[in-house]
């Protein structure tokens, strides 16, 4: 039941971060003081992905929510943690971000990190 | 050049506040579940009787703070930049499961810890944002 949940997670995180940060990079530079948080949520409202984005992530939550009732924190966190590579893959392909050696680098220095950590 | 200081300011004041707000979110989330008395299952009565608990509320707002705080760090900078650099934060999940919940933490996970710390320098010193700036809403 664990990797399912785990499954759930990542690949629901995955979707609803490319959709994220598509989205949020057409809407220009946003922040989170008192005016901002409203124009945050206003742009948010107004963009049918980024909603599919939340409820992505709404799914993601609630497999985390059961997989941390069962699991030890320092196992769940760092497992669920290993959606982003799968992410930077995307990020580099789908979003054409420019991933070079040292954020390649950087990346698998993280990840080797997040398994060890995962035990 | 894309990046000005001003934006790298805001941005890494973002992932100062992001990184704080996730681990103290799921630790008083994981607080929360760990003492609820019911398993959670595919019932939606239970998963809405544990939001009840003071310590599970407490963490999803939170957890809802840093979700918007990272879409605003979004529209900053890259996926692929903000992914790697907000892994910091899983170190903090680390300590604060230590502390706070007295989970055992070995030394592989404090070697795991000082490399995504390092992985998270190495990252942090390349360009924030390598795509077009944002368009403004449409």
């Amino acid at each position: 039941m664990k990797w399912l949940l785990l499954s759930i997670v990542v690949t629901a995180t995955a979707l609803s971060d490319l959709l994220q940060s598509h989205e949020m990079k057409k809407a220009g530079e946003q922040s989170v003081g008192a005016r901002g948080l409203a124009r945050l949520l206003k742009t948010i409202a107004m963009r049918r992905y980024l909603i599919l984005s939340i409820v992505c992530l709404a799914i993601s939550f609630f497999a985390f929510m059961a997989l941390v009732q069962a699991e030890p924190l320092s196992f769940a966190v760092p497992a669920s943690a290993s959606s982003f590579i799968l992410e930077t893959v995307l990020a580099k392909f789908v979003l054409k971000e420019h991933v070079g050696v040292r954020r390649g680098a950087g990346a698998l220095l993280v990840l080797g990190g997040v398994m060890l950590l995962a035990r | 050049m894309r990046d000005n200081s001003g934006a790298r300011f805001r941005t890494y004041s973002l992932l100062g506040l992001f990184v704080f707000l996730r681990p103290l979110g799921n630790l008083s989330l994981a607080w929360g579940t760990k003492h609820f008395p019911q398993v959670l299952s595919l019932n939606p009565a239970v998963y809405l009787r544990a939001m009840v608990d003071p310590f599970v509320a407490l963490g999803i707002g939170m957890l809802i703070l840093a979700l918007l705080t990272r879409m605003a760090l979004l529209s900053l900078a890259d996926l692929s930049f903000v992914l790697p650099v907000t892994a910091i934060g899983y170190v903090l999940a680390t300590l604060f499961g230590q502390v706070f919940l007295h989970e055992a933490v070995t030394l592989q996970q404090w070697l795991g810890s000082v490399l995504i710390f390092v992985g998270t320098g190495v990252v942090g010193t390349t360009s924030q944002n390598t795509t077009t700036p944002g368009e403004g809403s449409e």
